[in-house]
């Protein structure tokens, strides 16, 4: 199976923080790592290679420095990685993104001679959290989609995907190709070892821009290509209101609350 | 600024399945009432399903103008294909303006598709909807960065402008039986072949954190609890009360209950009337699950712990000693 993961580099979500005077997100020294959803993509799409034989190819769009990104994929079982990078794609909303990446997946298809089985993405970035870049590249590429997959095999030309749905877990079966979107798997990544990140480290990076993407419309790309627009932004502020309950036992503590909550109607 | 006078009246689709509503779409019909009204134009519920007769009453009385449903056995279970081609072909045909889903798994799964294929803008998982002072654009708000930073984000130059939005954020309105309006009926079929995913199983064995969202009491647990045998207290606790099970990130990274079970930001959104958050800290990504709650209280040992900066009620203690003396209270109270 040839696998196509794409991937993104974020900041550490759970590192940021509230500066308490000027309530602005703190983003210096926050660590970029590589979406931990996209983490389980590249999982899943190591696994079906290692069943099925095949390749890995890893694509990000970002600035220079996420090919960082791709070398700690590679180090894990990713075979190629592709940077795609312009000024010219700085901006872009989802619709706007998926455009690109869809070209470039067509273009990589070309530069490598085979067409991709199966595109995987996390189910979404916990920077933007918005889930939608994955179902749209699929839209782009006239592909089928599987989002919020917890698991897949293949089974003779078709997928099965474990697919988390509100309300339990159905089982998805789709023809290849196709794209799925990656939740959090029942396995951990793999972490890599010393020589698969030595040679990671030393591996080539392609690099494409919109000079690579001849087709691109270059007027659906970056911040002019793309529908929607950021108006204003805010941090949420919290407000302190709790009223401490204490007692001398647990219990009394305890029976406090409870008539509290039953007497406002609460319970 | 761009005026899209072809493009009239405010969708919601309204999320049905066995004959039966997601609460989401409901929420979304009082939500969306005011910029209807703000845009002089009809609330429109959108149903696609299968038995949706009694759904598109219902949608009505809770606050519809009318009712656009496509009817069919193609679309008893979701299916993107099906759903998403139904959806284009009812915008190209009636162009709304504006087009509002529940951000559910299939509804965040479906308005992508759809967004994508109408080449116009799709803002995620809001948490805040109004009209601008223009009376054109949706301010769509939502949280990101982990629930760090709220954004409010428009869609000027297309339509129709669409967004799904968390459940549980919004009420729903009072039922009012006696509202009618002209439910119409579209014949859109999609062929069988031409749908491309199919569902082989469908299971709602964790059917007691599914419907976390529309739990009106839920305890919930988080690291504090300190291991996964501990859950057996609080989940003793939430029998006696009736109320549904919860968890933190960190519960489910632990491996100590499955993702379905987790509120929060990459978890469930939820707003239960009472939320108990027991050994959990307070992480953002925590909180942002559970601002619809109507009352929060916090059990934790660590008194500086910023779960107590959001809640109603704060005790601080071991857990091992506070739950079983809560749920011996309860009782005693319930008699």
């Amino acid at each position: 199976m040839n696998i196509c993961v794409c991937i993104k580099q974020v900041p550490d979500t759970t590192q940021i923080r509230i500066d308490p005077e000027t309530h602005t997100l703190v983003r210096a020294g926050v660590p970029s790592i590589v979406n931990p959803y996209d983490n389980y993509a590249l999982e899943a799409a190591v696994r079906l290679k290692e069943q099925h034989g095949g390749s890995v190819i890893v694509l990000t769009m970002g600035p220079a420095q996420a090919e960082q990104a791709l070398r700690d994929c590679l180090a894990v079982g990713a075979d190629e990685g592709y940077l795609l990078t312009s000024r010219r794609f700085s901006g872009s909303d989802t619709l706007s993104t998926s455009y690109i990446l869809s070209a470039a997946i067509r273009r990589i298809e070309e530069l490598r001679m085979e067409t991709f089985d199966l595109i995987l993405c996390g189910k979404q970035a916990v920077d933007g959290d918005t889930a939608q870049v994955g179902p749209e590249i699929a839209e782009h590429l006239a592909l089928p989609h599987v989002t919020y997959a917890l698991g897949m095999v293949e089974k003779g030309g078709s997928l099965r995907v474990r697919r988390e749905i509100d309300g339990g877990v159905a089982i998805v079966e789709t023809r290849l190709p196709a794209l799925v979107t990656v939740s959090k798997l029942p396995v951990e990544p793999r972490y890599p070892d010393i020589r698969s990140w030595k040679k990671a480290r030393n591996a080539e990076i392609h690099i494409l821009s919109e000079e690579d993407l001849a087709e691109l419309d270059l007027s659906l790309c970056g911040l002019k290509g793309s529908p929607t627009r950021v108006v204003s932004t805010y941090v949420p502020v919290r407000e302190k209101k709790g009223l401490r309950l204490t007692g001398d036992t647990a219990d009394e503590t305890a029976e406090k609350l409870m008539e509290l909550l039953v007497r406002s109607g609460r319970l | 600024m761009k005026r899209f006078n072809e493009y009239k009246n405010v969708w919601v689709f309204i999320e049905a399945e066995h004959g039966e509503a997601k609460n989401v779409g409901y929420e979304l019909l009082n939500a969306a009432r005011p910029i209807a009204d703000g845009k002089g134009c009809d609330l429109v519920a959108v149903i696609i399903g299968h038995a949706i007769d009694s759904v598109c009453r219902e949608a009505l009385s809770f606050g519809a103008d009318s009712v656009l449903a496509v009817e069919g056995d193609e679309f008893e279970t979701y299916s993107t294909d099906a759903f998403s081609r139904v959806l284009i072909n009812l915008i190209e045909k009636h162009r709304p303006d504006t087009v509002i889903f529940g951000a559910t798994n299939n509804g965040r799964d479906l308005a992508p598709k759809v967004a994508c294929h109408l080449k116009t803008g799709l803002t995620a998982d809001c948490t805040g909807i109004g009209l601008q002072e223009d009376g054109e654009n949706i301010a769509w708000t939502r949280p990101t960065f982990g629930g760090n930073l709220m954004a409010t984000i428009i869609c000027p130059d297309s339509r129709p402008q669409m967004g799904t939005v968390r459940p549980g954020v919004f009420r729903k309105g009072t039922p009012d039986s006696s509202r009618t309006g002209p439910i119409v009926m579209e014949d859109v079929h999609i062929p069988p072949e031409e749908i491309r995913t199919r569902i082989i199983y469908q299971a709602d064995a964790l059917a007691l954190a599914l419907d976390l969202e529309d739990a009106e009491i839920i305890v919930a647990g988080g690291r504090g609890m300190g291991s996964a045998d501990n859950f057996k207290i609080l989940k003793a606790f939430a029998d006696e009360m009736g109320a549904y099970l919860g968890c933190s990130r960190a519960v489910v990274d632990a491996g100590w209950l499955p993702h379905t079970y987790q509120v929060g930001q990459s978890g469930k959104t939820v707003a239960p009337k009472v939320y108990f958050a027991v050994g959990i800290s307070g992480a953002i990504q925590h909180l942002a699950g559970i601002t619809g709650a109507e009352t929060i209280i916090a059990i934790n040992k660590d008194p500086n712990a910023p779960i107590f900066d959001i809640a109603d009620y704060c005790i601080v203690g071991d857990l091992n000693e506070v739950i079983p003396a809560l749920t011996r209270a309860y009782r005693k109270m319930k008699g």
